[in-house]
C-alpha cells in the first residue's frame, strides 16, 4: 500500500471540513468512549487486570523466542503447518503459493489488519486470485476502494447515506436507506460468497503458544464461517499476538472487547486449532498459519518494544482528540491514531513519516486508556528526538529551537533580550488586548489572536521589589 | 530576601518556621502574564511559606524536549535543578511544567551519574501551585473573603490532570470564593488544542480543538473560564476573540488572589 503520511498536513487540514466525515467520527467516538466507560466500570478489578496484563506481555515478549517454538510444535501436533514471514513479501508470496497450489479462484477474508499491512488483497489478485472482503466495514471499504480508516472499524468514517449510495452501485438497485436493510443486502450476498469459496482468511486476536490455537473475535460471525466453510484456512497474523496459556488469552479478551467497543465479550469469540479431525463432519482440511515479522523483531530489541504489547483495540484512537477531528486517512497508511504514529514509522521510515510523531498534542489520554499500558506519548517522543538526532524535520524550526535553547540556558542574557521585546509587544498590544497578526508568528495567529503581555517580565518586577523591600 | 540568588538565603528568624518554598515562575508566566506569578506569591506566603524567586532559572526545556532535542533539555534541567534544589518545596503555577520538573527530568538525567540523584530528590520537592495549596498546606481559601462573582468553567489542564493528577484541588479551592459558581463542562479532560509547538506546527487542528472546547464551556452558560495553564489559557483566549465569544479567561491562582481584573487578552481600561 502506497504510504501517503507525508501528505498528513494537507490531508488532515482537508479532513475538518468534510462534512460527511466530521459526521462520521462524532458518532463514532462519542459511541466509542461512552460504551468503553460503562463497560469499564462494571469491573472494579479493571487496574488490575490492566497491570496483570502488562506483566504477562511482557514476559512473553522476554521469551518470544521460546513461546513463538512452543506453538509451531503445537500447531504441528494439531495437524496444522505454521509459515514463517520475515517481511511482508515473504507473507504474500506464502499464501498465495498456498492459493495457486490449491487452485483457488475466490478467497473469502475475516478483518485482519496484518493482511492490510502487508496489502495481501493486492498481491492475491495479481495472482488472479479473487479476495471478499466479508466483514461488514471491510466489504463496505472494499467496494469504496479506500485503505481502512480505524483498526477495529475500518468504514469508521462511511456515514450510513454514503454506504446506501455504495450498495446500489455494486448490487443494482433499489436503494435501500435503512440500516437493517443494508445489512441484510450484504448478508445475502456474502453468504454466496462463503458456499463458494476455496479458502477462508482470517487474521487472530491472539494466538497460544501452549494449545497451538487462535482465538478470533467478531461481532457478525464472519470469521467463523470463513474459518469453517471452505476447504483451507488460511490464518495471518503477527508474532507480537502470541500469549503463553489459554487462561493468559481469556485475561487477555477481558481487556480488549471492553476497550475496543465496551462490549463484555465479543459476539463471537472463537478458538481454533488445526484442521478438522477425521470424526468431525464440518471443518476445513488444512490449517495454515502465517507469521509476520516485518519489523517486531527489531522492535523487541529497541526503544519501542512497549508498542509489541498493543492488542490492537483502538481505545487510543477512539480518546485521541486529534484523530477523532482529521479520521485514519489523514495518517496515510494501515494504522492511525496513536499506535499508528508509533508503529507505522517503524515499518516504513521515519524519513516518510516525519508528521506523525508530531501530530499529537501530548495529552495523554491515549495511554490513559491503552489496556496494556503502552506509554504512547512516550514512545512518539522517542520517535521524535530520533527525527532530531537524524537532523530530518525542518531547518527553520531546528534553527530556532537551537537559538532559543542557547538563550534559555543563559539566564541573564534571555532575561536581558526578552525584556525589551516583551515590553514592546506590552505597550503595543494593550490598547487592544491582544494582537490579530504578528511578523513570524502566523503559526500561533492564523488560528487565534495573541493576547498581549502584561508589559514587563515577572523576573524584573520581581527585582525591583525585592530591591525597595530591602533599601 | 535576596533578590539575586541562586540559592537559597540564609532563612531568618522570623521565617525560621515557615516552609521555604523556590517558586519556579515559568517562561509564560514570565513574559506574558507576571500577575500570575505575583498572585502564586501572594497565595504561598498566605498559606504560611517564604517565599523566593531564584534568578538563574528560565523555562522547564518543554519546547526542546516535545521536539527531540533531549541535551538540551537535559542542559536546562540542570540549571532549573541547581537553581532550586535547596528549598524545601519548589513550586510551579502550570501543570505541564510541574510535570516536566517532576516526571521527566529524573528520566532526562537517569543516566547521568553526578545528576540522576539530585534529579530524584528535586522531585520529591516539586509541586504545582494549586495542588499544593491544597494537598500540602492544606489551605482555606475561604478565610481569605475572596469575593469573585459570576460563573466559571474550568479546563483540566492535560500534563497536571494525567502527570501529577490534579482534578478536585483547583475546584476545592475555587469553592471558597464568594460570588463564584463552577459549573462542569462536557469533556473537560480534552484537549484544548494548544500542546505547546503543536498548536503552531498544526494550526487548523489545534483551532478545531480549541473552538470545540470553547462550544463545550459556552454550553454551560458560564462567562468564565478558569485553568491551571497558562498555555491553554492564551489558547483559548485567542481563540475565543478570534471567534468572537465572550469568555473571560483567568488563571485560577489569580482568581484566589483576589487579582483577576484584567482577563487575559482583554483590553486596557
Amino acid at each position: 500500500m502506497k504510504v501517503r503520511s507525508p501528505e498528513f498536513k494537507v490531508r488532515a487540514a482537508a479532513a475538518l471540513f468534510e462534512p460527511n466525515l466530521q459526521k462520521a467520527l462524532l458518532n463514532a467516538k462519542a459511541g466509542f468512549q461512552g460504551n468503553r466507560a460503562k463497560a469499564i466500570d462494571l469491573v472494579p478489578e479493571w487496574q488490575q487486570i490492566r497491570s496483570d496484563a502488562k506483566v504477562m506481555k511482557d514476559h512473553t515478549l522476554e521469551n518470544l523466542d521460546y513461546y513463538l517454538l512452543q506453538y509451531e510444535e503445537s500447531v504441528v501436533a494439531n495437524g496444522g503447518k505454521v509459515h514463517w514471514a520475515p517481511t511482508a513479501a515473504d507473507a504474500n508470496r506464502i499464501i498465495t503459493e498456498l492459493c495457486l497450489a490449491a487452485d483457488a479462484k475466490l478467497v473469502v477474508k475475516g478483518k485482519s489488519m496484518v493482511s492490510e499491512e502487508v496489502a495481501l488483497n493486492d498481491a492475491l489478485n495479481a495472482a488472479g486470485v479473487e479476495t471478499v472482503e466479508t466483514d461488514l466495514g471491510e466489504y463496505i471499504i472494499q467496494l469504496a476502494d479506500e485503505p481502512p480508516s480505524h483498526i477495529i472499524a475500518p468504514a469508521a468514517h462511511k456515514t450510513k447515506e454514503q454506504v446506501s449510495e455504495l450498495f446500489e452501485k455494486a448490487h443494482g438497485g433499489p436503494r435501500i436507506d435503512d440500516r437493517v436493510g443494508l445489512v441484510t443486502q450484504a448478508r445475502q450476498v456474502l453468504r454466496e460468497k462463503f458456499l463458494s469459496a476455496d479458502i477462508g482468511i482470517t487474521g487472530a486476536n491472539l494466538f497460544i503458544a501452549s494449545t497451538g490455537q487462535h482465538l478470533l473475535v467478531t461481532n457478525e460471525g464472519n470469521g467463523d464461517l470463513c474459518s469453517s466453510v471452505p476447504k483451507m484456512q488460511i490464518v495471518i497474523t503477527s508474532i507480537d499476538k502470541i500469549v503463553p496459556t489459554l487462561e493468559d488469552a481469556a485475561a487477555t479478551i477481558r481487556l480488549l472487547a471492553r476497550s475496543a467497543t465496551g462490549q463484555h465479550i465479543s459476539n463471537y469469540t472463537s478458538l481454533y486449532g488445526g484442521p478438522k479431525a477425521e470424526d468431525e463432519l464440518d471443518g476445513p482440511e488444512q490449517y495454515h498459519v502465517v507469521l509476520v515479522d516485518n519489523g517486531r523483531s527489531t522492535m523487541l530489541g529497541n526503544a519501542f518494544k512497549d508498542m509489541l504489547r498493543c492488542i490492537r483495540c483502538g481505545a487510543c484512537m477512539n480518546h485521541c482528540p486529534v484523530y477523532g477531528n482529521v479520521g485514519g486517512h489523514a495518517y496515510g497508511w494501515v494504522y492511525p491514531g496513536p499506535m499508528g504514529s508509533v508503529l507505522t514509522p517503524n515499518m516504513v521510515g521515519l524519513e516518510h513519516t516525519l508528521d506523525l510523531p508530531n501530530a499529537c498534542t501530548m495529552n495523554g489520554r491515549c495511554a490513559e486508556v491503552c489496556p496494556m499500558s503502552i506509554p504512547l506519548p512516550d514512545l512518539l517522543r522517542e520517535h521524535r528526538r530520533l527525527q532530531f538526532q537524524r537532523g530530518l524535520g525542518t531547518k527553520v524550526s531546528r534553527a530556532g529551537l537551537a537559538l532559543w535553547g542557547s538563550a534559555a540556558l543563559k539566564p541573564k542574557l534571555y532575561q536581558g533580550l526578552s525584556r525589551p521585546a516583551i515590553q514592546l509587544m506590552g505597550f503595543f498590544g494593550r490598547k487592544s488586548g491582544a494582537y490579530k497578526k504578528l511578523p513570524g508568528l502566523s503559526g500561533w495567529t492564523s488560528q487565534r489572536d495573541l493576547p498581549a503581555p502584561e508589559g514587563d517580565t515577572f523576573m524584573a518586577q520581581w527585582k525591583k521589589q525585592q530591591k525597595a523591600k530591602n533599601s | 530576601m535576596s533578590e539575586d540568588s541562586t540559592n537559597r538565603s540564609s532563612v531568618d528568624q522570623s521565617t525560621a518556621e515557615k516552609p521555604a518554598v523556590g517558586l519556579f515562575v515559568t517562561c509564560l508566566v514570565d513574559l506574558q502574564r507576571p500577575s500570575v506569578g505575583f498572585a502564586a506569591v501572594k497565595l504561598l506566603e498566605l498559606a504560611g511559606c517564604s517565599v523566593e524567586v531564584p534568578s538563574a532559572q528560565t523555562c522547564c526545556g518543554q519546547p526542546a524536549f516535545n521536539n527531540g532535542d533531549f541535551d538540551t533539555t537535559a542542559a536546562l534541567a540542570r540549571q532549573t535543578i541547581a537553581a532550586l534544589e535547596s528549598y524545601d518545596y519548589v513550586v510551579v503555577p502550570s501543570g505541564s511544567c510541574a510535570g516536566t520538573l517532576k516526571c521527566h527530568y529524573p528520566e532526562l538525567l537517569a543516566d547521568d551519574p553526578d545528576w540522576a540523584a539530585r534529579a530524584r530528590a528535586f522531585s520529591a520537592k516539586v509541586h504545582e501551585l494549586l495542588s499544593f495549596l491544597v494537598d500540602v498546606r492544606g489551605f482555606d481559601v475561604s478565610s481569605l473573603g475572596t469575593q469573585f462573582d459570576g460563573t466559571a468553567t474550568y479546563h483540566d489542564s492535560c500534563s497536571g490532570l494525567r502527570e501529577l493528577g490534579i482534578k478536585q484541588q483547583p475546584r476545592t479551592l475555587l469553592a471558597g470564593v464568594e460570588g463564584l459558581s463552577v459549573a462542569e463542562m462536557e469533556e473537560t479532560e480534552v484537549c484544548c488544542g494548544f500542546g505547546g509547538t503543536f498548536c503552531v506546527k498544526y494550526p487548523e487542528i489545534s483551532g478545531r480543538l480549541g473552538s470545540d472546547k470553547l462550544k463545550n464551556a459556552q454550553q454551560t452558560g458560564a462567562n468564565i473560564l478558569l485553568g491551571g495553564d497558562l498555555g491553554c489559557l492564551l489558547n483559548l483566549s485567542g481563540r475565543a476573540l478570534r471567534e468572537g465569544i465572550p469568555m473571560r479567561m483567568f488563571h485560577t491562582a489569580e482568581v484566589l488572589a483576589g487579582m483577576a481584573e484584567r482577563g487575559i487578552g482583554e483590553e486596557a481600561k
